[in-house]
């Protein structure tokens, strides 16, 4: 029921999309059906390199976020101590866009991947540190003593309790900022770069000026963004199942 | 079995709960503490399981000082206790995969017990307890009373030879109350276990407590102890021994409030 109702609305706005280009029938807005047919025959060549790029790019800074906040969020969460040294520092970089740093990070990481890796990185790690932190610090006195008192020290409590109570934060964080990870992604590409759809994008569209090539790659990037969310949201049910069941 | 020797507490910046206070419990016996709300009950209990630890004294469980959780103690509390994303099954099965995570170390685990067959061991415990057909289900989609069943099931699972209760049975209606009252008792006498059972119930004193300690106002600095023949078992319910304790133990809370 949900997922045809999801394919219905895409019906209808691909067949808004064709209304829209036949009215404004200029080369700006080709039809979606040719745009379509291009990125079906250009996703097994061109575009499919460049989105293997991106995709590369947001992972690799997925993962290397999750295994940095994760940790440091539990100890902070963990630690009151700990939390009134850090919270300040959150505080302060948490709201700062981080897209604006990106300049900064170009001229120490240079025009590489670790660059774009970097930028998303640090989006995704604050977002899920903050979420994980708080998730830590809110579990119940109760629950720790109760499972200390099975045996449980450090590791265990860790393992067995601050680990699993972290998933629903880890994927609620990467859910709230994939669309922004992927957003900036495109904006990371636009610089020195001949690879990803970002530079996909702006290649076609601003220098060689084939707009059904640049609406293919912005597809693509659509894509990348609703498959991401669509791997993130299948996870959380799949793994935070007490969380739905009523 | 336990034994508190000069024991002296107070948490951080707080009023002393407990003063050179000295008390024990021997073997099998089955002890309720009682008290009203603040008097420091919990924190005793706390205290036996290791969980907080003396400002002075000592307590002792089974001859040796406590510096932390012992293995062979299991701690059941009101609500709360058990893992919100882990079904009935895995969380009775948790005490016993934290066994096989650290081994049997002599300080998370006992020294002298390999856990093997741990599927068959949560299988038994679940069919005790009567969990079997809400084993797939998480905590919060069971009752109250099936929920406190899967806390003993899980603790029992690991064989303790004491058994520490906070207030277990005061967040459910009346007929589960005493359904998991009398399985307490039962559960004990079958597995020869000692316990101590906190609450704030007079009738649930006078009922679990063969004998029953009564805390009142902090910081306490002698036990007053009532002995009640018969208490520890299902049968003692309505007998005129059991309302004679009442009587006495309610007068005696009286007294020190």
């Amino acid at each position: 029921m949900r997922r045809r109702a999801i394919l219905l609305a895409a019906i209808v706005l691909v067949l808004l999309w064709a209304l829209l280009s036949a009215v404004v029938n200029r080369p700006i807005l080709p039809s979606p059906f040719e745009v379509l047919w291009i990125t079906v025959r250009e996703l097994p060549g061109e575009l499919g390199g460049h989105l293997l790029v991106s995709l590369w790019r947001v992972v690799a800074s997925t993962a290397l976020a999750v295994l940095a906040a994760v940790p440091l969020g539990i100890v902070l969460g963990q630690s009151a101590r700990a939390d009134r040294w850090f919270s300040p520092f959150v505080y302060l970089l948490f709201p700062i866009p981080k897209v604006v740093l990106l300049p900064v990070l170009l001229l120490f990481f240079g025009i590489g991947d670790l660059t774009k890796i970097a930028v998303i990185f640090l989006i995704l790690f604050f977002q899920i540190l903050v979420l994980v932190r708080d998730q830590a610090a809110g579990l119940r006195p109760e629950l720790l003593f109760s499972v200390r008192s099975l045996g449980a020290g450090r590791r265990g409590l860790f393992r067995f309790v601050y680990l699993p109570a972290s998933l629903p934060a880890i994927l609620t964080g990467l859910r709230q900022s994939i669309g922004t990870a992927v957003a900036v992604l495109y904006v990371a590409e636009l610089f020195a770069t001949q690879q990803g759809l970002g530079y996909y994008i702006y290649l076609h569209g601003s220098t060689l000026f084939d707009y059904p090539r640049m609406y293919a790659g912005v597809i693509a990037m659509s894509l990348l963004g609703l498959g991401l969310y669509l791997v993130v949201d299948a996870a959380q049910r799949r793994l935070c199942r007490w969380q739905y069941a009523a | 079995m336990i034994e508190l020797e000069n024991l002296t507490f107070a948490y951080r910046n707080q009023p002393l709960l407990f003063e050179g206070y000295s008390w024990q419990a021997r073997r099998g016996e089955s002890w309720a503490i009682l008290g009203p709300s603040g008097c420091g009950k919990s924190s005793l209990l706390y205290l036996l399981a290791g969980l907080q630890l003396p400002t002075s004294g000592e307590v002792r469980i089974g001859g040796e000082a406590l510096r932390r959780p012992r293995p062979r103690t299991g701690l059941i509390l009101q609500d709360y206790g058990l893992l919100p994303w882990a079904t009935v099954r895995a969380n009775v099965r948790l005490g016993l995969r934290l066994r096989g995570f650290y081994g049997p170390d002599g300080r998370h685990a006992p020294r002298d017990e390999v856990v093997k067959d741990i599927d068959e061991r949560v299988g038994t415990w679940l069919q005790r307890l009567g969990l079997e057909t809400v084993a797939e289900s998480y905590p919060g989609q069971i009752s109250g009373g099936q929920r406190q069943r899967t806390a003993i099931a899980r603790t029992l699972a690991l064989h303790p030879d004491l058994l520490l209760m906070d207030e277990p049975f005061a967040s459910l209606d009346a007929p589960t109350r005493q359904d998991l009252q009398d399985l307490t008792m039962q559960l004990r006498l079958e597995r020869s276990l000692t316990l101590v059972l906190v609450t704030h119930a007079i009738e649930e004193a006078a009922l679990l407590g063969e004998r029953v300690l009564v805390l009142g106002r902090p910081p306490h600095q002698l036990p007053q102890v009532f002995d009640n023949p018969g208490g520890g078992s299902p049968a003692h319910r309505g007998t005129a021994a059991y309302d004679q304790a009442c009587a006495s133990l309610r007068a005696a809370m009286e007294s020190v409030a």
